[in-house]
């Protein structure tokens, strides 16, 4: 029972890992770029659906829908207001470019959480969920909430790995994350790809985030945490792998769920943070790593 | 890096502390308050920015040695009411022993990875304090039964010559061979190997030092404030605090840390009547210079002459 119980719950939050991590593998992959304003992105499109639901008194569909366009909105300030004028600076030197972008979007990360905590405060925010009542599933009381997020976890990630290895745009995120220089000898503009990328991302975060929402619930002390989270799956499936960042999200999510269940909800944390610890010593590459 | 000598820079720093250990003849206990937190603040500011600027490591976890070092002290003096310069020399200690331990991933990993091992660094310590609360008090804080004085006057020159004699002995130490050493390492870590330096030990070296004073000062600041809290100590939010004081300032100056900091904490408090958002301005303002100018106030004024 309890067994059962750790696989279902377990199976929901690694899916949701695998979807947060996914965007931000796909960032650095691609264009380099360590984005530490993840959680708070997220938790904008959280407090945006929330607030929808609220204070507009929307439905959820229409809820969850702000929550993502506020995710992509703010995914696209990030770049254009943060990250591409770095990027492009003649100010900085290029080998602290790395560094400039660490600094500067942990600030943006950090306004916007003073920003969420002073107009919606620091209560948790638990959004509506879209699908509503208890599954019973090798008896196992399962909300419905569950299945449904975890179903629009793959059914988002299949739809971005077709995207990425069937059409002629995303052949070109592909390369560009192998080689840069290669893409753009063949005509490739770079930086149409970044902001495609980018697009992307602003997505996958607003979808991470309202099923966050509607699964857990946040509030604006969830930004270090969930930036802390993706950091670490994605470091140890491998920086830039994002197959690598699957494999670690459901690594994470499941030896999260069992210390919950089987020491301490106050310890869930704790194993994961040490088994990061452990990879980075033993093999800082992660477990499919590439740069 | 600047057109002035070390010896005039350190001259120019000793008037300047010599005119601010007259302020408490002329300014109010509440300012005098403020102040001594800034100064303890522009020690952690530039012991971080040893790290960083010269080491060229993205330590997201300063406040993984200021917290060791300010609640070994708290701990020591909760349990067995020692003197007190025993228990901010354990706490010292402790930083150090601390710094050591940080530093053994970044002699392996670099850049982000290196970033990422110091966040998680902070973030275990956090969940240590919270979840050990019998020890540590907890969420709620450690109260320590002793502080050094109850004078502001007294409080704050112990702060200024704290400060001083740490900056001093920092912007010495940046400007040694050893600092330049450093500065090699961090930018071109296998040149530097190549030139013959051992980079391992250099870099050992900064984090040991680093970690020295930013505990010394965590366990100073533990016995003025009468208390240490996960808020005031290890909260990320603190550390990026620090971070700010040192971008706006200047990196690679050590003194413009000093600056940055003290201009943060006054910025706090104009901004006091906004309330919340006082913070949110405050990190605008950091990532604005970020942006625009990226050398900080010190960098506007040495380095204006040459051409970035």
């Amino acid at each position: 029972m309890l067994f059962w119980q750790i696989l279902i719950d377990g199976f929901a939050i690694s899916s949701l890992y695998a979807l947060g991590a996914t965007g931000f593998a796909l960032i650095f992959g691609v264009s380099g770029v360590l984005n530490l304003s993840h959680g708070a992105l997220m938790v904008a499109a959280v407090v945006a659906a929330w607030a929808a639901g609220n204070d507009l008194h929307v439905g959820p569909y229409a809820g969850a829908l702000i929550g993502v366009a506020v995710g992509f909105v703010a995914s696209m300030i990030t770049y254009f207001l943060i990250v591409r004028p770095l990027q492009q600076s003649r100010k900085i030197r290029e080998e602290e470019k790395e560094i400039f972008i660490l600094t500067a979007t942990l600030l943006w990360g950090i306004m916007l959480q003073e920003l969420i905590a002073y107009f919606y405060t620091n209560n948790a925010k638990t959004v509506a969920p879209i699908v509503e009542g208890v599954v019973r599933i090798v008896g196992v009381r399962t909300p419905a909430n569950e299945i449904f997020t975890a179903v629009v976890c793959w059914l988002v990630i299949g739809i971005l790995w077709l995207l990425v290895n069937r059409t002629r745009a995303g052949k070109a995120v592909l390369a560009a994350s192998m080689n840069p220089r290669g893409v753009t000898l063949l005509g490739v503009e770079l930086s149409q790809v970044y902001i495609a990328v980018w697009a992307i991302y602003g997505v996958l975060v607003g979808v991470a985030g309202v099923l966050l929402g509607m699964f857990l619930g946040v509030s604006s002390y969830s930004v270090g945490p969930l930036t802390a989270s993706a950091f670490s799956i994605v470091v140890l499936g491998g920086l830039g792998s994002v197959s690598g960042a699957l494999i670690a999200a459901y690594v994470v999510g499941y030896l999260e769920t069992l210390t919950a269940y089987l020491i301490s909800p106050a310890y869930r944390t704790i194993p994961a943070l040490l088994l990061l610890v452990a990879v980075m010593y033993i093999s800082p590459r992660g477990l499919l790593g590439r740069r | 890096m600047g057109s002035l000598s070390t010896t005039r820079v350190l001259l120019i720093g000793l008037v300047a502390v010599a005119l601010a250990s007259f302020l408490p003849l002329g300014v109010s206990g509440y300012i005098l308050g403020l102040l001594t937190i800034a100064y303890y603040f522009g020690v952690f500011a530039m012991a971080w920015d040893l790290l960083f600027g010269f080491a060229g490591e993205v330590n997201f976890g300063p406040t993984f040695l200021i917290g060791t070092g300010a609640y070994t002290a708290g701990i020591l003096d909760n349990l067995y009411q020692p003197p007190i310069w025993i228990c901010v020399a354990a706490g010292a200690l402790a930083a150090v022993a601390g710094g050591v331990v940080l530093a053994l991933p970044a002699l392996r990993v670099r850049g982000p990875y290196f970033g990422l091992t110091t966040l998680v660094a902070v973030l275990m310590l956090q969940n240590f304090v919270v979840v050990d609360a019998s020890l540590t008090g907890g969420e709620i804080g450690l109260t320590v039964p002793d502080v050094i004085t109850i004078s502001d006057a007294k409080n704050y020159e112990i702060a200024l010559w704290f400060m001083a004699i740490s900056g001093a002995i920092l912007f010495a130490l940046s400007r040694s061979p050893v600092g330049l050493i450093l500065q090699a390492s961090g930018q071109d870590a296998v040149q530097a190997g190549a030139l013959g330096f051992n980079v391992t030990k250099h870099k050992l070296t900064a984090f040991v030092i680093s970690a020295f004073f930013s505990g010394l000062a965590g366990a100073l600041l533990v016995f003025y404030l009468g208390s240490a809290s996960v808020g005031t100590f290890i909260d990320i939010t603190v550390g990026v605090q620090i971070i700010i004081a040192v971008v706006i300032g200047g990196r690679r100056t050590i003194l413009g840390a000093v600056l940055g900091a003290i201009f943060i904490i006054a910025m706090s408090e104009a901004l006091r009547p906004v309330g919340d958002l006082a913070n949110f301005i405050v990190f605008a303002m950091a990532l604005f210079v970020v942006l625009t100018f990226p050398n900080g106030f010190f960098g506007l004024l040495t380095r204006s002459k040459e051409t970035s």
